[in-house]
């Protein structure tokens, strides 16, 4: 007996788009499992997980905080993934990003003006941008494939944050705590409202997915990058230049989480720390899936991932279940995707083979090649 | 003398060799193989014919284990048998010879054959059986030659000494002069019927009808997955095994007298070479070719030739020296394909799916990608007007008659034939100056390939500059005017289609390209045919 899939001949549209709620649903199934297993009344973890977190204005506010870069860099991905180049590395372009973003105001703390934030973004934008270059130019040159090298990378940049801040970067002042000064006021996103924890960096995001929705839609650019994606010798016959789409994406990709690490350095965190990323860079990558690749889609999924982050610390403190749960909760959430994915594709039939023929087979055959 | 398909093995003595009882395979909605009910014998050479997606490669695909049937039976020497891989097939002694070679090219002809052999078969000894196997079956292999440095023929030879290594009883053929030339093809039949004679049956799968008549005992025909009758070849005709396979009469394409003007040609190519892409690439050294407007130059040759190679020169998607290729008076030979487009030129490659056409694309996303490069409505300054790519899809729909289930449906959902009409008729709606097309008729069935054959032709005797590379000899004698041969990357000289043969173009394939056999060459100018 063994399992095949077999392609369908008709894939359900339907179905593509109702693949991430099955894919819910299934994970909320496992988190009973998984909580009950760990000790903790299913129902009251559940609650604190998905639901107190959407009962309080503060935790609203923070879950849009949380849920901006997630969009920022899932809207990059997608980009990439549509057109077959994957970008595992997204987390090390966000690092690139803050960290050239924050050159002018550690190198200059007093210097203030209204440029100053518009050339944090842009260096951001550019160190993102060139982190994200190298895997292309890799993958384009030495055929270098680019999951191993986007992903490596992420730990090169994450690499040098630290020793950044726990060297030549390190905030004199800081009682040998590894971090930087805190930034000058000029150089901090304003607050969209006096008191809350929303600055302008929140609106970066849904203007980018708006904007990508409507170029990945309508623009030849766009119909270049999916075409590459779904057949490359077509985009090849189309006049589209393969390695310079690759490219493309990659800095597209990586000016986004460059723009996407900034903002959380100069508007939520007001410095740069060895840590200044809860993996937003990986867990994007199931933003990006859970959003269809689809960049309005990706801003809904967006705040479905910021609320298992903000749900975890809440479960951690309460409950005092690890915060690896929340990782463990969100890879169970890809994978119940891709299988979901998978199974709208393909449909399972199992085969009833015979093993013990194919074994008295061999025998007939050396029979009949030795006779 | 056709009689109906199921019923015929017991006027034939003792049980067959193979027997299929309703054999049935479906794939999803599609049912590739309904109900097959037929009948092979020992030393017997039996046809099985059909056209694209007829359903014989499904059948004995079935036959050798490499698929399982949904429904029926297959009797071996009349005992039932199933076969869920290949291995087992061939424990029986079912043989198979694949139209797709599966040979590694970096390794010797004794390695490739010790790989398809089972694990426990020892190497010692095997160059030796090689030798005399090949020997015997006038198939001449030295063991220790490296594939790579092996002709298409040779090729095909160590596949059918691997498959004979097993003493199979019955071996299956799938369309196995796809790749030869009309000589190999020869030496081949005289191997077949050898095999025949030593009592082993074989199996041919064809659409051929040429090779039914001169080869086989008997021919099963299949259309549309069903077994439409088991005709004695020696007392049908070309037309009447044509009209079984197809369900109805094949009409001839009507191809007006060329007027050709003196005026500089269309598409020119001049010396054209480009390396080898990869080790196992084919290079192109020193093309020269014309085409006028008003005419259909046809390029022939064997598969892997250069066909693609040059296709890829011609439209762009390699580039070349600016010289090389000249279109209307322009130099065009190192600008991209979309350059190419908009001075008029258009292209319809050889893979549809994947190449001329995105599977998942609806048709008019399909229009958007050859269009939106040509400086047209589709895709004025970078935006693309879908209104515009719908336009042109039911318009392109309508005129070459392609049959969709629904309003502008993926390109995945239409039949290889009609999705061929779209992928030509697409280009043809551009009313294009200069069209390319590599093998316009590959898979498609009778009807589509007329419809398109007649197109080209039409469009030429408007006045474009039309150039088809195609290995259907048939179709090439069927609509060119001028026709020339791709051997080894480089091309013959070329001559009006009335003054060649089969057998001389099969001559030229092997690479005699000069004219000692008397071929009097096309051109005005010089001998050879290349005006250089």
């Amino acid at each position: 007996m063994r399992l095949e899939l077999v392609p369908r001949a008709e894939r359900s549209t339907a179905m593509a788009l109702v693949s991430p709620v099955i894919a819910i649903g299934l994970t909320l199934i496992f988190g009973v499992v998984l909580f009950a297993s760990l000790g903790v009344n299913p129902a009251r973890a559940l609650y604190i997980y998905f639901v107190e977190p959407l009962t309080k204005a503060w935790s609203l506010e923070e879950l849009v905080v949380k849920a901006s870069p997630l969009v920022l860099i899932a809207v990059g991905l997608a980009i990439c993934f549509r057109a077959n180049a994957w970008n595992i590395g997204a987390e090390g372009q966000f690092t690139a990003g803050a960290i050239a973003g924050s050159v002018l105001p550690i190198y200059f703390p007093d210097f203030q003006s209204p440029v100053l934030l518009p050339a944090m973004l842009v260096m951001a934008m550019a160190g993102g941008a060139l982190y994200g270059a190298i895997p292309a130019i890799l993958k384009n040159r030495f055929s270098a494939n680019e999951i191993l090298t986007s992903l490596m990378l992420s730990y090169v940049a994450l690499l040098i944050l630290d020793w950044l801040v726990r060297g030549p970067w390190r905030d004199p002042g800081s009682f040998n705590f590894p971090e930087s000064r805190l930034f000058n006021a000029s150089a901090t996103l304003p607050l969209l409202a006096e008191g809350g924890r929303m600055h302008v960096g929140i609106l970066f995001g849904l203007i980018i997915a708006a904007l990508a929705a409507w170029r990945l839609g309508v623009s030849v650019h766009g119909f270049a990058i999916k075409v590459t994606g779904e057949a490359p010798r077509a985009a090849r016959f189309a006049g589209f230049d393969q390695k310079r789409i690759i490219l493309a994406v990659f800095v597209i990709a990586g000016a986004l989480a460059g723009l996407a690490g900034i903002a959380e350095v100069s508007g939520t965190i007001g410095q740069l720390r060895p840590e200044i990323s809860p993996g937003y860079g990986f867990t994007a990558i199931i933003v990006a899936f859970l959003g269809r690749l689809n960049p309005l889609g990706i801003v809904i999924a967006g705040l479905l991932l910021a609320l298992t982050f903000l749900g975890g610390e809440a479960a951690q403190i309460t409950l005092g279940l690890s915060d690896k749960v929340t990782r463990l909760f969100q890879g169970f959430l890809l994978f119940m995707i891709l299988a979901c994915d998978t199974l709208i594709a393909y449909r399972v039939s199992l085969k009833f083979g015979h093993r013990a023929a194919g074994v008295t087979g061999t025998a007939d055959q050396k029979m009949v090649s030795n006779g | 003398m056709a009689k109906a398909g199921g019923s015929e093995q017991s006027d034939r003595g003792s049980a067959p060799l193979v027997h299929t009882i309703g054999l049935t395979k479906r794939f999803g909605e599609l049912i590739a193989c309904d109900a097959i009910s037929f009948d092979i014998g020992a030393g017997e050479i039996h046809a099985l014919l059909g056209e694209n997606g007829a359903g014989k490669s499904t059948l004995v695909k079935m036959l050798y284990g490499a698929l399982e049937p949904d429904e029926g039976t297959i009797l071996w020497r009349g005992e039932p048998v199933r076969h869920s891989n290949p291995a087992e097939a061939r424990s029986h002694g079912i043989g198979m010879v694949f139209q797709h070679f599966s040979l590694f090219e970096a390794l010797s002809v004794a390695e490739n054959i010790l790989l398809g052999l089972p694990p426990d078969e020892g190497r010692r000894g095997l160059a030796d059986k090689i030798r005399t196997i090949s020997r015997e079956y006038g198939l001449p292999l030295d063991p220790d030659a490296s594939v790579h440095d092996l002709s298409v023929g040779e090729r095909q030879r160590v596949e059918i000494v691997r498959c004979l290594l097993q003493e199979p009883q019955l071996i299956i053929m799938d369309e196995p002069t796809s790749v030869l030339t009309p000589q190999e093809a020869d030496l081949l039949f005289v191997t077949l019927r050898r095999l025949a004679a030593e009592g082993r049956a074989i199996l041919y799968i064809t659409h051929r009808l040429s090779e039914v008549l001169e080869l086989a005992g008997r021919a099963t025909i299949l259309r549309r997955g069903q077994v439409v009758a088991t005709a004695d070849p020696k007392a049908e005709s070309a037309a009447s095994l044509a009209k079984m396979m197809v369900g109805a009469d094949v009409a001839g394409v009507e191809r007006p007298a060329a007027s050709v003007d003196g005026s500089a040609p269309r598409l020119q190519v001049r010396n054209l070479s480009v390396p080898a892409d990869g080790p196992f690439g084919i290079a192109l050294a020193n093309i020269d070719l014309d085409v006028a407007a008003g005419q259909v130059v046809g390029i022939a040759g064997v598969a892997g030739n250069g066909q693609s190679e040059l296709f890829d020169a011609l439209s762009g998607e390699r580039l070349a020296d600016s010289g090389a290729i000249v279109i209307d008076s322009q130099p065009v030979g190192d600008k991209g394909i979309n350059a190419r487009r908009q001075m008029g030129a258009a292209f319809v490659p050889e893979e549809r799916i994947g190449h001329g056409a995105v599977a998942v694309f609806r048709l008019s996303e399909n229009v958007v990608l050859t269009h939106h490069g040509a400086g047209e409505a589709v895709a004025p300054s970078g935006r693309i007007n879908r209104h515009a790519a719908r336009e042109v899809e039911t318009r392109v729909g309508e005129r070459f008659d392609v049959r969709r289930s629904t309003d502008d449906p993926r390109a995945s959902a239409l039949s290889g034939g009609n999705l061929q009409k779209f992928v030509v008729g697409r280009e043809i709606d551009r009313d294009p100056a200069v069209m390319v097309v590599n093998q316009p008729t590959w898979g498609v069935d009778a009807g589509a390939a007329q419809t398109i054959r007649e197109e080209l032709v039409s469009l030429a005797r408007k006045g474009a500059a039309v150039l088809v590379i195609s290995q259907d000899l048939d179709e090439l004698f069927e609509i060119s005017d001028l026709i020339t041969v791709i051997s080894d990357g480089k091309l013959s000289p070329v001559y009006p289609a009335e003054t060649l043969t089969a057998e001389k173009i099969g001559l030229m394939m092997g690479g005699v390209h000069h004219a000692h056999d008397g071929l009097q060459a096309a051109t005005d100018g010089g001998e050879s045919g290349h005006a250089a």
